[in-house]
């Protein structure tokens, strides 16, 4: 049975991030970030699920998440991304980016570090100075990677002060999101329906590949990258659409699911069981995608969580030159394939703005001034 | 709600403290108002089972009793508490006889000499006749019954059945209704509308609706006995107790400082059809009324606007009109939240709201000189004129330093290139750079005429293109046919001739001039070349 625990926390969640487990350690998440946005005061705050002890008398679990500590942010949260164990680096709405450490010992969040133009449209030191969102951070210590509204790409290093790298007019419409590919190439979406891939390793400021989708340009909200096998990308647009693309070939997605009614605002593969991918969009759910094809008797389990749908798809690129022993269930057709999607909220809220995976641990944060938290995603 | 606002109290500083708990009285207060109209009004209970409804109502409301009760009887000897005759009073207070029967019993346990007395109240207190749901008996049996319980009892005070005790005659007292004895115990009661129950119980059990508000009245003015004027609580009840709906709301709009209560209690009366009698004479109704105020007022807040959507959903009236008023106004910091916006708009089919959200972030980003960005909300928000306005600065920025910007969104403008001719003529004039850029001359020679001949490009830009047009002319082989050549000549033609005649050209002007004549001489030149070579190329292959 899927268990899912809500929160009300007063505040709207822009982002909820888990904090990631130690390499090697066997603990499961119990750690998270979430950020709030629209608020007079926004709020980047640390919550923790621990306390594995304390089953109640049915055996279930206390599921409630308990505020460890927080601190102000300067405008909305943009985005949230953990650079370390004790580091979380935040995008604000002013352009600035943030570098909180958060101490174990007395359980406080301060400010490590800041850039605080980060992203601009008129330059710092002009007197018609006006700042631009940054929207998307990815880290990769100590390297971070920031994008912003005004199109522009920043590669910072943890304490250096200026940026690495940057790239001015890298996009000519908003840049929504961005992850990394490989080491050191990224991968950005943009308002007009792209994917870029860049790589610091070139200079000037082109992309070194453009992929888009036909015709229409909607806009791209989200990316996240396969975690074993790099060439594939999920990406989710502003009609709910979910794109599966493989960015060693063609400049068109792989093929194109139709999900969610309203714009996906993330979209994030299973970090250690890459066969399932999780969205979340405005319309107020937040899905599970299953694609695992060895398991017919188990998906009967996630049935149980709440409406089950399992759509139809078209591909629109039927390649049959794809023929390598390791396929990814992303990269076969999904018209042959059944793909089991199950919505995990119990009933439809207000926009699901964040999620994140972690193990068998699933946090999101909604508008509806909720966190919803569970930790028996595949029981 | 409320536990958790007294931890908040306990916990957080006194200026907190004070805070959380003027909003607890509040809410409180809301809660014994909505209470009671659900009573009144929306059960509209009959006499009977509504002194029922109202003793729940009180017990549910004067709750101090709770804590008192698990006082005593967590004592070693309840019976000896200081506090055992306070519970038991309350108790009788609000017609748990049950309860307070079971305190005698454990009052008789210990002090045989009371037993007897103990024992009599006891007995009354366990037949008095009330009306249990699902007991067939009618009011006129009840009243009947009641009557010769009533009697009894008036018999033991008489007989001075409980002269030794006062404490138990005070309750046979409250058990009579007596009114003296109920305001001896104005402190247990703390409130008239507790008075006002406890004396219907013992009094008037088959209170019907209609006299409600003359004893409510009475009670009120005894209670008070002049010492203080009512307040807008005791006034809002009243006006309940009065049947007096309107007045209800009137007064709860007034007293309280925000529409929240006002407007979901009015939805509910409304939803029972309370209210259709009444019409305002401006706006549609009084639910509609209200629940705009407070829709309007969820708007002004910062984060809770989006709540406000889904009231305005349920006014069939103002609704729609009022949400296009307040949707626009949303400050719009980042493009997230402007999409949001923009969702709740599409939803809705209001379309001049999209339009006008995406011209003003269009306007935004021309402001902040991000052209891909205007350009995308242009199209986004169908509006030709706009695409026109940020094409034409594409194309100036393009004249001023011979490139182009964000190809990466022009090149890929698809079907919504046909928002506006400018457009058009941007996305052409950048086909033309790219074919020119892979040497495919000839195409992009024809393209090149085509948006001249059929007027797509602006006069303006006409020698722009001419000048473009020079270095096909130069190559060595022959690119423009005779036939084009004619018209390229036509067009230099309607530009020189069309050209107004100045007054006193100054020195900058005359210099200009002198480029512009230059300009012209050498296209003159290349031109009639071209179509010498071409005449000659055509006259041989049809030779051949």
């Amino acid at each position: 049975m899927e268990e899912i625990y809500a929160k009300f926390v007063s505040q709207k969640i822009s982002k909820t991030r888990w904090r990631p487990v130690p390499p090697g350690s066997l603990q499961t998440a119990e750690t998270f970030t979430t950020g709030s946005w629209d608020n007079e005061e926004n709020y980047v705050s640390l919550w923790s699920i621990g306390d594995f002890g304390n089953l109640d008398s049915d055996g279930g679990f206390e599921g409630d998440p308990k505020l460890l500590c927080d601190i102000r942010h300067h405008g909305d949260v943009m985005d949230l991304q953990f650079f370390d164990q004790e580091r979380i680096v935040a995008a604000s709405s002013t352009g600035c980016v943030t570098i909180f450490l958060h101490h174990p010992n007395n359980q406080t969040l301060s400010v490590n570090q800041q850039w605080t133009t980060a992203h601009y449209h008129t330059g710092p030191g002009s007197p018609s100075y006006s700042s631009a969102p940054c929207t998307g951070i990815v880290c990769n210590n100590p390297e971070i990677v920031t994008v912003g509204e005004d199109g522009r790409i920043n590669l910072f290093r943890a304490d250096y002060k200026e940026a690495v790298r940057t790239i001015d007019n890298a996009d000519s419409s908003t840049l929504h999101a961005v992850t990394f590919l490989r080491t050191p190439e990224i991968l950005t979406v943009n308002s007009i329906g792209q994917l870029k891939i860049w790589d610091f390793r070139q200079q000037g400021n082109e992309p070194s590949q453009i992929l888009s989708l036909t015709g229409d340009r909607v806009p791209l909200h989200c990316v996240d990258r396969h975690p074993n096998q790099q060439h594939v990308v999920a990406t989710g647009g502003q009609d709910g659409m979910l794109s599966i693309w493989d960015v060693r070939q063609g400049t068109m997605p792989f093929s194109l699911l139709k999900a969610h009614e309203a714009e996906m605002w993330e979209v994030h593969f299973h970090p250690s069981n890459p066969d399932h991918l999780f969205t979340c969009s405005e319309d107020g759910s937040l899905w599970h995608w299953d694609a695992s094809t060895d398991v017919p008797e188990k998906s009967s389990l996630f049935h149980q969580g709440g409406r089950t749908s399992t759509f139809l798809s078209h591909s629109i690129s039927n390649q049959a030159n794809v023929h390598q022993s390791l396929i990814s269930s992303w990269l076969t057709d999904p018209a042959k394939d059944r793909i089991d999607i199950t919505s995990l909220l119990p009933t439809r809220t207000l926009s699901v703005n964040s999620l994140d995976v972690l193990g068998p641990c699933l946090v999101c944060g909604t508008d509806a001034e909720a966190i919803y938290v569970t930790r028996q995603l595949f029981s | 709600m409320e536990e958790m606002h007294q931890v908040a109290i306990a916990a957080k500083d006194p200026a907190s403290g004070r805070q959380l708990s003027s909003q607890v009285s509040i809410l409180s207060a809301m809660e014994l108002i909505w209470n009671l109209c659900e009573i009144l009004f929306i059960e509209v209970a009959p006499a009977g089972p509504l002194l029922l409804h109202l003793l729940d109502w009180v017990r549910l409301h004067v709750c101090e009793v709770d804590s008192l009760s698990a006082d005593v009887l967590g004592s070693e000897n309840p019976s000896k508490h200081e506090n055992f005759w306070k519970l038991v009073t309350v108790l009788v207070l609000q017609g748990r006889l049950d309860e307070a029967r079971q305190m005698l019993s454990k009052e008789a346990d210990t002090s045989p000499t009371s037993a007897g007395m103990c024992r009599i109240l006891g007995d009354l207190m366990r037949t008095m006749p009330i009306l249990s749901p699902g007991n067939t008996q009618t009011l006129t049996e009840l009243e009947l019954k009641w009557q010769h319980w009533h009697e009894e009892c008036e018999r033991h005070l008489q007989d001075g059945t409980f002269a030794a005790s006062p404490h138990l005659e005070s309750l046979c007292k409250i058990m009579l209704g007596d009114e003296a004895a109920l305001l001896e115990q104005k402190e247990l009661l703390s409130n008239w509308y507790h008075f006002l129950v406890t004396r219907l119980l013992y009094s008037h059990p088959t209170v019907k609706p209609i006299d409600l508000h003359f004893y409510a009245q009475s009670s009120l003015d005894l209670f008070l006995g002049g010492e203080s004027s009512p307040e807008p609580l005791d006034n809002i009840l009243m006006a309940a107790f009065e049947f007096d709906i309107h007045q209800v709301i009137k007064e709860c709009s007034i007293a309280l400082s925000n529409w929240w209560f006002v407007a979901h209690l009015t939805d509910l009366l409304d939803h029972c059809k309370l209210l259709q009698s009444h019409n305002l004479y401006f706006g549609s109704n009084m639910r509609e009324f209200l629940l705009l105020e407070y829709a309007s007022g969820l708007f002004a807040h910062h984060s809770l606007w989006q709540l406000g959507v889904d009231y305005f959903d349920y006014c069939p009236e103002l609704g729609r009109v009022s949400l296009e008023l307040h949707i626009e106004r949303i400050p719009l910091n980042t493009e997230q939240k402007a999409l949001k916006v923009l969702r709740i708009c599409e939803q809705r089919q209001m379309t001049e709201q999209v339009r006008s959200i995406c011209k003003i972030l269009a306007m935004k980003a021309v402001r902040n000189n991000r052209l891909g960005s205007a350009l995308s909300w242009s199209i986004r928000a169908k509006d030709a004129a706009f695409a026109t306005l940020v094409s034409d600065r594409f194309l100036r920025d393009y004249c001023e330093r011979g490139c182009f910007s964000d190809l990466d969104l022009i090149d890929n403008l698809g079907p919504a290139m046909m928002l506006s001719d400018r457009l058009t003529f941007l996305g052409k004039y950048r086909e033309f750079h790219r074919l020119y850029g892979e040497k495919r001359f000839v195409d992009a020679a024809s393209l090149l005429l085509s948006l001249m001949t059929s007027q797509i490009a602006p006069r303006s830009f006409w020698m722009t293109l001419l000048t473009d047009a020079l270095p096909l002319l130069e190559q060595k082989q022959v690119i423009f046919s005779a036939e084009q050549t004619y018209e390229l000549m036509r067009c230099l033609e309607d530009l020189t001739s069309g050209r107004p005649e100045h007054g006193e050209p100054d020195a900058q002007q005359l210099q200009d001039d002198d480029i512009e004549t230059t300009k012209v001489e050498m296209l003159r030149l290349a031109l009639a070349r071209n179509l010498a070579g071409a005449i000659i190329r055509e006259g041989s292959l049809e030779g051949s």
